[in-house]
């Protein structure tokens, strides 16, 4: 495998994992305040319609991305209302929520468009274009730095940069601020953040509320930015693999981009090469897709150090007891 | 003292959840711009009026039963199993093998053959998940979620690679041979004298699901295990407490529970099909928690309930063939039932206690 080569996996690793770490760090901020939340891949696909929708209506990607962003909310609303205000069963509000949108989406998409469920194609300039540095196109000849800096740090959307600083802001936001320390302490103990005169039931549904609006980037992402409409089912599964990517990481922002780069260097592998030649031993196509899910049961299993979800994670929280 | 009388809790709460899904769905029907009225007419026409529909709505339904059910046991001992879909993948593997590689002389000992291998692939999918549970305390939604898609790389890998026939593009097996063939229902009521349309593809493995499903009563109800099952379902600590092993109870369990939805292979791969095809669930396994929750995990409420939801796929399939209705109607309706039934159970369930506790009062 030549450099160039290289840099192109690592550009589509870049994007591919983008997505992942949007949802990845949505499911972060919802599960830290005690939400399970599996219906990340149910936002993310209602988003994804609604962004590309109304981009394709109105010829701006901004107001997709608002769109997108408000029916993720709506979800997320849903999702509240029945695992905080009903104290439902988390998973299985989860479950009916990306149902929801499973059907729901194409059902609009076809009765809107009638193009078999799917939205019009997007025009350039109702997409997010790629955002090129300064001197991207004069330094792209110089060895090794060229292409680094030209192909695979410039030229992404404006999305790809904001879900990597959303990595920072969610560490800092979770550990450096008081509203981070209270949302952690609704997800390990609801009771003593009670006991001390602060809103539980606040607290997580501005957690959900920070899941929705992450997923919802994630899903506008994927529609008007990674692909150029909406089509059934786009999110693929990515959903859960950043479910997958968020107990890899333990519940920690860092280490969940590390594992969404991971996840996304696969999928970008896999994309590519199709089945790969190691050592003589062909690895199919279908283990690259499994591996995430793979290394997840691993990582849940305990093998490779123990995967800890937060203490009142999935537990309804009960005033009076 | 309980707060609601039994009946309510068993019939009225699932008939309310019922009802607000189908107002949901009435709306939405005319925000598309159909008459919801029609299309209850032509569900019901397409899918309870004839024979040819009723062999339909009977094959989608023996599906729902076994995923139904494999999720309703795992629900008694409190554990979520949201993998019927991969375990029903992988005992489509199983009967599909069986199929293929033993030359069986008559459709009945194929059956039983089909019936063993499915569930023990089945139940081998959902072992792992249930090992990890009981001894790593992995949380098994989790595991059999990502089971799920393990299950999907595997099939596609041994379709595409290993059960192909030579020369065939498609990812599928060759067709299994005439002598495992199971009789539809138009050829088993035929020598009676009933005339049952010829296209429909329920089967004989509809009866195998309904024997599933006073088997798993007998199970749960009256025997040692299911008191056991249902004890720690219940209470963990109490279970415990009463020389119940957990271990042992969550292995089990979730063994009748995959081999179950891996059982759905009777019906879908060997008595439809005939061959393992890509996607052959076309996702029965989610549908089964849905029929799980609206039946209330009793056996006799997953028949009604997968009965509905058999009635939904194949007026869905009418509605879209029909209207501008799309077949995702009907996924709207299974997340709304799963919604009401499931998630918002309390929504429904807390105004009901406070008028049963009023009337009561009255009483008093």
């Amino acid at each position: 495998m030549d450099f160039l080569t290289l840099i192109q996996v690592l550009d589509s690793t870049i994007r591919l994992a983008t997505p992942l770490l949007l949802a990845c760090l949505a499911g972060l901020f919802s599960e830290r305040a005690g939400i399970f939340d599996i219906g990340l891949e149910g936002k993310m696909l209602a988003a994804a319609f609604f962004s590309a929708a109304i981009a394709a209506v109105t010829g701006n990607v901004w107001l997709g991305l608002l769109a997108g962003i408000a029916a993720s909310l709506v979800l997320s609303a849903l999702h509240g209302l029945a695992s905080i205000t009903f104290r439902g069963n988390q998973l299985i509000s989860g479950l009916a929520v990306t149902m929801l949108a499973q059907g729901f989406t194409v059902l609009v998409a076809q009765s809107w468009f009638k193009q078999g469920g799917r939205t019009p194609a997007l025009d350039m300039d109702a997409r997010f274009g790629p955002i090129t540095f300064p001197f991207a196109d004069s330094v792209a000849d110089v060895p090794v730095i060229g292409p680094i800096y030209s192909e695979l740090l410039s030229g992404h959307s404006i999305l790809v940069y904001l879900a990597f600083a959303a990595v920072p802001a969610s560490w800092w936001i979770l550990y450096r601020t008081r509203f981070g320390l209270r949302l952690r302490a609704v997800g390990e103990n609801p009771a003593a953040v009670d006991t001390a005169g602060i809103s539980v039931v606040g607290l997580r549904f501005a957690a959900v509320a920070i899941c929705g609006v992450l997923c919802g980037i994630a899903g506008a992402y994927l529609a008007t930015s990674l692909q150029a409409n909406f089509v059934k089912d786009m999110t693929a599964g990515r959903g859960y693999i950043a479910l997958a990517a968020l107990i890899f990481a333990k519940w920690r922002p860092w280490h969940a981009m590390g594992a969404c780069l991971l996840f996304g260097l696969l999928q970008a592998v896999a994309i590519r090469f199709q089945n790969i030649e190691l050592g003589g031993i062909t690895i199919p196509v279908q283990m690259m897709d499994a591996l995430p899910y793979i290394l997840t049961v691993v990582i849940l299993a305990g093998f490779v150090g123990k995967a800890i979800p937060p203490k009142a994670g999935g537990e309804p929280y009960v005033k009076e007891r | 003292m309980d707060k609601m009388p039994k009946w309510a809790d068993v019939v009225l709460i699932p008939l309310i959840s019922l009802i607000l899904a189908a107002a949901i769905s009435a709306l939405v029907i005319l925000a598309i711009g159909e008459d919801p009225v029609e299309a209850v007419k032509l569900m019901v026409d397409g899918a309870l009026g004839s024979t040819y529909g009723w062999g339909y709505t009977l094959y989608y339904a023996t599906n729902f039963l076994f995923t139904g059910l494999a999720v309703s046991v795992a629900f008694h001992a409190r554990m979520f199993n949201i993998g019927g879909e991969g375990q029903a993948m992988l005992g489509g593997l199983g009967a599909a093998l069986v199929c293929l590689y033993i030359p069986w002389p008559h459709w009945t000992m194929a059956l039983l053959g089909a019936s063993l291998g499915a569930a023990i692939f089945g139940a081998a999918w959902a072992a792992i998940p249930a090992y990890l549970q009981a001894k790593r305390g992995s949380h098994i939604v989790i595991t059999t979620i990502m089971f799920n898609f393990i299950a999907a790389a595997v099939l596609n890998y041994v379709l595409v690679n290993l059960l192909r026939p030579k020369g065939s593009m498609d990812p599928a097996t060759a067709r299994f041979s005439e002598t495992v063939h199971l009789p539809t229902l138009h050829e088993m009521l035929a020598p009676l004298g009933i005339a049952f349309n010829k296209a429909g593809p329920a089967n004989v493995s509809f009866l195998v699901a309904i024997a599933a499903c006073v088997a798993i009563w007998l199970l749960i109800w009256h025997t040692k295990l299911g008191f056991e099952i249902r004890a720690f379902g219940k209470s963990e600590q109490g279970a415990l407490y009463a020389g119940i092993s957990p271990f042992k109870i969550t292995m089990i369990a979730m063994l009748i529970s995959g081999g179950l939805a891996g059982m759905m292979a009777i019906n879908n791969v060997m008595g439809e099909a005939e061959r393992l095809v890509l996607n052959a669930t076309e996702g029965a396994g989610f549908i089964g928690i849905a029929v799980a929750l609206m039946g209330r995990s009793h056996p006799f409420g997953v028949f009604l309930s997968a009965i509905l939801f058999g009635f939904l796929y194949q007026g869905g399939a009418e509605l879209a063939l029909w209207t501008k209705i799309p077949r995702e109607m009907i996924v709207v309706i299974q997340a709304l039932v799963i919604l009401f039934t499931g998630a918002l159970d309390n929504m429904v369930r807390m105004p009901l206690e406070k008028i049963f506790i009023a009337l009561r009062r009255v009483k008093a």
